[in-house]
């Protein structure tokens, strides 16, 4: 699946939700049953310090793909991670790097990639990009 | 609730608690951050843009006169409101932060030496602990903390004990932004004061929930800030006792605060210009008076008491919440409360209270050490003010019900 298929899966996903809360219940189950970071991987190094939550992003590559896990302390965050994963793990550095994430403004979650939230959610796409840049340069 | 005020009518004077947020109506109960502005007070500002704008002090025109009486009235009513002896023993500055700023810079230079000490509480917000680091590194000082109980009271034994003939000062909280807790500040005053030690008191949590009398507290510096008292941002206190701001240096330097300047030598102002450098905020300081006239029309006593009330019913109707935990049950406690709902993340929780209409902050408040004292990262904080109401403090126990479900 590609980049895009996967985002549309995820809008296709959200478009049955007609409000908010049916939404956050469900990034609420995603945070839940998102695997959790390989505790050595929590080091103060793959921690992307937001103001209100913490979110560990740990990257790792396979046969030219980038492989993601990540962790956050507050569950929307965890959810909203479990979403990134999905879209932008498993693909190659070039494929990360041309990504566009629109998928996080269609079903509504645009807020959360405003800096002004302080989540650590924006610094947490620009540090998916950077370890894509990183792998990209090693190969 | 059992109060003389007609809090419709109050709620009338501040227009945007009338507004809707993702259609629901508003619930603000984020005023330990920063409280609304009433009509009157913006009607001030724009006033004095309108009216009477001319920089102050150095014109001989007109206008110029009229807004520097208006600033200095302003300075009166401040000196009224905290009960300050002498109109000059009001310094306006920027906000809480500046004021303390200004006291560690222009006091700590004065009289602190390397191994002095500063006395702080637990409790202290980054404003009070940040400048006095900077001394710290500037000078060698040593600031030492005292702790509070698991209730958030200051241990008032530990504070006598942390006094020592090197103490120089004792910076303090008057109300606790976090735990809510009322400081005994006319104790820890009467108690440096036994050992020569002055006293400043960040008064940015007290002045618009309580009646303050800086003279009866025998503060030696209280400070605080508009923008928590329905006034303007940009615009705060520093009242310092007359005998210590004439034994201080200037903060900045400027037009304003000079006698005399040749580049060999500039002599400075009277008190208060000396430490007003710069042309002074003219329109806040009108502003800031008028949020003072509008709080004096119902009384600090009744604004007070008032809102120990919707304290007294929030607390009760949120402990009914399965795993809820009040961080800060004093005593004596002001309209703060900070909590969370088991181990449910305060950045979740204030998310979707966020899109139930219910503005309430979270995080560290701007108290990281506090934070670990208590081993937690960060609380939920609803703070209330008098236009609150019973009403909204259903809706919030509702939601934060509804919210901790989901988890």
């Amino acid at each position: 699946m590609t980049i895009n298929e996967a985002q549309d899966q995820v809008i296709e996903e959200f478009s049955e939700f007609s409000d908010w809360m049916d939404k956050y219940a469900y990034l609420i189950d995603l945070g839940n049953s998102l695997d959790p970071i390989d505790e050595k991987a929590k080091i103060p190094q793959n921690l992307i310090e937001g103001c209100q939550s913490r979110v560990w992003l740990d990257a790792a590559e396979q046969e030219g793909k980038v492989v993601f896990t990540a962790e956050s302390d507050a569950v929307i965050v965890k959810g909203i991670i479990s979403l990134l994963i999905r879209v932008m793990s498993g693909h190659t550095p070039d494929e990360i790097l041309e990504a566009d994430l629109y998928f996080i403004d269609q079903i509504g979650l645009k807020e959360h990639l405003s800096p002004t939230r302080a989540n650590g959610l924006l610094s947490m796409v620009k540090q998916i990009k950077l370890y894509a840049l990183a792998f990209k340069a090693k190969s | 609730m059992d109060t003389t005020l007609d809090i419709a009518a109050i709620r009338a004077d501040f227009p945007i608690l009338s507004r809707t947020v993702y259609d629901r109506p508003l619930v603000y109960f984020d005023n330990a951050a920063t409280s609304q502005k009433p009509r009157c007070v913006v009607e001030a500002i724009e006033t004095v843009y309108y009216n009477q704008n001319a920089n102050i002090h150095r014109g001989v025109h007109y206008l110029s006169q009229v807004a520097t009486e208006a600033h200095e009235e302003a300075r009166q009513t401040v000196q009224a409101f905290i009960n300050a002896a002498e109109s000059r023993e009001i310094i306006f500055t920027r906000g809480t932060t500046e004021a303390i700023n200004l006291i560690a810079t222009s006091f700590g230079e004065t009289f602190c030496n390397e191994g002095d000490e500063i006395l702080i509480t637990g409790m202290e917000h980054h404003a009070n602990i940040v400048p006095w680091q900077l001394l710290r590194d500037r000078k060698g000082i040593v600031l030492k903390v005292v702790p509070f109980n698991e209730r958030g009271e200051l241990d008032m034994e530990a504070f006598s004990k942390s006094i020592s003939p090197k103490t120089k000062l004792v910076s303090v909280a008057h109300i606790s932004n976090v735990l809510g807790t009322v400081n005994p500040v006319a104790k820890i005053i009467a108690e440096a004061h036994a050992h020569n030690i002055p006293v400043l008191v960040d008064g940015a949590q007290a002045v618009s929930h309580m009646p303050v009398d800086v003279q009866a507290l025998d503060a030696d510096f209280y400070v605080f800030s508009g923008h928590k008292m329905y006034g303007p941002n940009g615009i705060g206190v520093l009242y310092g006792k007359e005998k210590w701001l004439e034994q201080l240096p200037p903060y900045h330097g400027g037009g304003e605060m000079i006698a005399t300047v040749t580049y060999e030598k500039t002599t400075y102002a009277e008190l208060p210009f000396k430490f007003e450098a710069g042309t002074p905020d003219y329109v806040g300081s009108v502003a800031l008076a008028e949020a003072i006239r509008y709080m004096q029309k119902f009384g600090l006593k009744a604004i007070g008491d008032y809102e120990h009330q919707l304290l007294q019913y929030a607390t009760e109707q949120l402990m009914k919440i399965d795993g809820m935990r009040i961080f800060g049950t004093a005593a004596e406690k002001a309209s703060v409360i900070s909590f969370l709902v088991r181990d449910i993340h305060h950045f979740d929780m204030g998310t979707l209270l966020d899109k139930l209409g219910i503005a309430v902050r979270t995080g560290h408040h701007c108290a990281m050490p506090l934070m670990h004292t208590l081993g937690i990262e960060g609380t939920i904080r609803a703070s209330f003010a008098f236009y609150n109401t019973k009403e909204e403090i259903d809706a919030l126990v509702a939601a934060v019900d509804r919210v901790q479900k989901m988890f």
